[in-house]
């Protein structure tokens, strides 16, 4: 291993006793710059670990390295027998950090909540009109829509009533965009006019205080000592932009990071031959798939959708474009690790033959050309998609039909597939809570079918009125039933062919401690360390 | 001269205008807009959309758009990111540096070694060494920039541990950007051992940025040096006794170096050009990144001020090439 220049005087200059452990740099290759610290405005995983993850606290977090609920800045909490009220008991002598722009006066306490949602909420709140694009999640999780009132009991305890039953409400609060700010702080910006700091100069309750920014280079934080879960291990952490995936595994292999994020699937066989390096893998909460335009020619008959979902040899496509055991090959839309998978279901067997009878009697003529739209560049639930749409187009000339390929910018490929010009589409869609409404909803309810979010364009009345079910009750057992009433529905009609749940990765230096991985893809280092 | 500097300025007023609206026009051809591009694949919400375009001015026609971006011009309002909301002018500010370093480093590299090798190969026309350099700077020419960092990376760094693999410094010194040029802000500071390190860091991107440019500056030098050579004040020079050394570097380098410095400054495009590729490879957090990611959010402020300061930073070489060459040849001068 190659010696780090800096690392013996550094060991001297940051000693400090955390937890009986010795604090170390830890540096972290991470693969694109934040787009800014106010996370509410943003949407990207990358903001969220740089913001959320590192400086903020929510009332509710994911137990580490799972989709589970733990306390956070709520010690408990209570749902009415109708689900619409949930209180929430704040954790008390929890400290905002102190920085060279912020000495808090006060504890964090119920005002702070209130701050935060109602920020988000109210149009008259003096920091709504404050962002340039608005509150992107607040807005696609519905919380706009959701919450009929926010109060505050005492000073350690909030109610929120919803206007209907939501069972993922739980599991929203625990993601980035409810991060808890501190209302003093959003005050003193405003008396000072000095609104546009919120952005740049973040206070939260987290593990790491923000220390230094520049762009496209490097994120610094130190570790707070009045975190309330204890000092963190790793002082300072410093993410080191690196936006190549190439690069960032040269990096973490000359010790330059001792953590890096997402490997390139190819290079996941070397990685893990590397002995100063160890690869960590999970199932992630992806599905990758191939939505059929259900309002097209053609392809608003059944039996067509089936033949295409026949004419692909899924086995193949998933080997090659992950690479062999990277992902798993998909059945149902969302992956297996969720509520209510239906374990019964059985895939599509790859039938060219039956495929062709099934075009003839839907009366598709030889040679008909259907269009698919896929990215440019590769990403974790389609890592080369030009590859992936040249395997499609191969598989669907053996059953007659002419694939013309469209590759197209991201930003343009959201575009045309939300308008529907499409009459295929590769896709992915990655779980942001854990819970199964968080995938079907979004890609396959009535409602996004309208709006063009489904780009399946697929609304069915029994499968939407399963969804709506699932969503009112707070009982697993029932949910998972409905869920898999759903799926049953899902399969019979091949909105989607459900292509693959792939793996998630992260490479650590072998001597590197206490990092999880997790199925939502933020990472979190409040407990990691370098041994 | 007088005349002739004012006829140069004068151009540059309407080639001004035709970039904002060159950049204000292609930027808002490509499909999306910032807010939908922010929302991803999730749902937009149509009243949530309006607002934000009508708070970020996106709702007026396009021509009151425009207008409204050449006014703030006027007054040397270049507006702020959409995403981050921190000002344009202030963002260039703090990446330009990183590029304009490497660049620089990258000119240097290509001058020094391009004149040396094309010097060389033109007094030892037709050797191995001649073939061998012309080979060479055809292939570095014809390079890939994206596969010939990853090669130097891979050599250079992983294998040999001589190089560090990217960045501008080791990320264990906390260098507090005063001037944004690493070199200069390490010697401000009171690490030990930073500047050196910095410099580490600078190798393999001067070496991938400037390839291109030493390859196109040694094939230059060669067949200039090869002209000059045959002159007849070079063999005057020689008839006169003087040292070989003398007749070379100051009767014929500085007479072949003419069409050469002219070679220089067009390389000035190629650089910011390769810069971007060259940002990427060795995360070298510079104006070509900025662009590019500014392109993909729809960043329209960025994407049109941005572009426009890089335009007017070639334009200004252009301008002041073109002025000194109006001095060194009053041919140019005089022509309409």
């Amino acid at each position: 291993m190659k010696a780090h220049p800096l690392q013996a005087a550094l060991a001297v200059a940051l000693l400090s006793l955390s937890g009986g452990l010795l604090a170390k740099p830890l540096v972290v290759c991470t693969e694109a710059s934040p787009e800014g610290f106010d996370i509410v405005q943003y949407t990207a995983a990358t903001t969220a670990d740089a913001v959320s993850e590192t400086i903020f606290n929510r009332l509710v977090d994911f137990v580490p390295g799972t989709t589970d609920i733990q306390p956070g800045l709520a010690s408990s909490w209570d749902i009415s027998a109708d689900g619409l009220t949930y209180t929430f008991h704040l954790r008390e002598g929890v400290k905002f950090q102190t920085t060279d722009y912020f000495k808090p006066s006060r504890e964090f306490n119920a005002d702070d909540v209130l701050w935060s949602f109602e920020r988000q909420l109210d149009p008259k709140h003096p920091w709504h009109e404050q962002t340039s694009l608005g509150y992107p999640y607040f807005e696609a999780m519905g919380f706009k829509d959701l919450i009929a009132g926010i109060d505050k009991v005492d000073a350690h305890t909030v109610t929120f009533t919803l206007k209907r039953a939501e069972a993922p409400f739980l599991r929203d609060m625990a993601m980035g965009f409810t991060s808890i700010y501190s209302a003093e702080y959003g005050d003193q910006l405003l008396k000072q006019g000095k609104q546009a700091d919120l952005n740049s100069k973040p206070v939260g309750t987290g593990p790491f205080i923000l220390s230094r920014y520049s762009k496209d280079a490097q994120v610094r934080y130190k570790a707070n000592p009045d975190y309330y879960k204890g000092k963190p291990p790793a002082d300072p952490l410093v993410f080191a932009i690196t936006t190549d995936s190439n690069v960032r595994m040269q990096k973490i292999r000359a010790n330059e990071c001792q953590v890096a994020v997402y490997p390139k699937p190819d290079d996941i066989k070397a990685l893990k031959a590397d002995p100063n390096l160890h690869v960590e893998e999970m199932d992630a909460l992806m599905t990758s798939f191939l939505g059929i335009n259900t309002q097209h020619k053609y392809l608003s008959d059944i039996r067509v959708r089936e033949a295409i979902a026949l004419a692909l040899d899924k086995q193949n496509f998933v080997r090659t474009l992950f690479g062999e055991g990277n992902a798993t090959p998909g059945v149902g839309p969302y992956p297996t690790t969720l509520l209510g998978y239906n374990r019964a279901l059985v895939d599509t067997p790859y039938d060219p033959a039956r495929a062709r009878e099934l075009l003839k009697q839907a009366g598709v003529p030889e040679g008909t050309v259907l269009t698919v739209y896929t990215r440019n560049g590769g990403g974790a639930t389609n890592p080369n998609p030009a590859l992936g749409a040249q395997l499609l187009q191969a598989d669907l000339a053996k059953v007659g039909l002419k694939l013309d390929i469209h590759v197209l910018e991201w930003g343009e490929l959201l575009k045309r597939l939300k308008s529907g010009e499409h009459d295929l589409g590769f896709y992915g869609w990655a779980g942001d809570n854990g819970d199964p409404d968080n995938f079907l909803a979004p890609n396959l309810s009535c409602a996004a079918a309208s709006n063009g979010e489904n780009i399946a364009r697929w609304c069915d009345k029994d499968f939407d009125a399963l969804l709506a079910g699932a969503r009112a009750t707070t009982e697993p057992a029932k949910r998972a039933a409905l869920y898999e009433q759903a799926q049953v529905i899902f399969q019979q009609q091949h909105p989607w062919i459900a292509l693959a749940y792939p793996k998630l990765f992260t490479v650590v230096r072998s001597n590197v401690e206490g990092f999880h991985i997790s199925p939502l893809t933020n990472n979190n280092f409040a407990t990691t360390y370098v041994k | 001269m007088l005349s002739f500097i004012a006829r140069r300025l004068g151009l540059l007023i309407p080639t001004f205008f035709g970039i904002t609206l060159l950049t204000f026009a292609l930027i808002r051809m490509i499909p999306g807009d910032p807010v939908e591009v922010m929302m991803g694949e999730r749902r937009v919400d149509p009243e949530m959309h309006a607002q934000a375009m009508e708070r970020l001015g996106l709702n007026k026609p396009l021509y009151a758009q425009y207008l409204d971006y050449v006014g703030k011009l006027a007054h040397g309002d270049l507006g702020e990111s959409l995403r981050t909301r921190t000002s344009v002018w202030g963002e260039f500010k703090s990446l330009f540096p990183a590029t304009l370093e490497l660049s620089i480093a990258a000119l240097i590299f290509a001058g020094v070694f391009g004149l040396l090798a094309g010097v060389i190969a033109a007094l030892k026309r037709g050797s191995l060494f001649d073939h061998g350099v012309m080979g060479i700077s055809l292939a570095g020419y014809s390079m890939p920039i994206f596969w010939w960092g990853l090669i130097l990376i891979m050599f250079f760094s992983v294998s040999l541990g001589w190089t560090p693999v990217s960045g501008r410094i080791d990320l264990l010194y906390d260098i507090e950007p005063r001037t944004g040029f690493m070199l200069i802000d390490t010697l401000l500071s009171d690490e030990p051992g930073s500047f050196v390190d910095a410099l580490r860091h600078l190798i393999l991107p001067s070496i991938v940025l400037g390839t291109i440019p030493l390859a196109v500056i040694a094939r230059m030098t060669r067949s200039s040096m090869l002209e000059v050579l045959r002159e007849d004040y070079v063999r005057t020079a020689r008839a006169k006794g003087l040292s070989p050394a003398r007749v070379v570097f100051v009767h014929g380098l500085r007479n072949a170096l003419i069409p050469v410095l002219t070679v220089f400054g067009l390389q000035v495009g190629t650089l910011l050009a390769g810069a971007v590729l060259t940002e990427t490879i060795f995360s070298w957090p510079g104006i070509g990144k900025w662009l590019i990611e500014a392109i993909g959010a729809r960043d329209y402020p960025v994407v049109q001020n941005g572009i426009l300061l890089i335009a007017c930073l070639v334009i200004l070489v252009n301008f002041v090439v073109d002025i000194l060459y109006g001095l060194a040849n009053p041919r140019i001068r005089h022509q309409r």
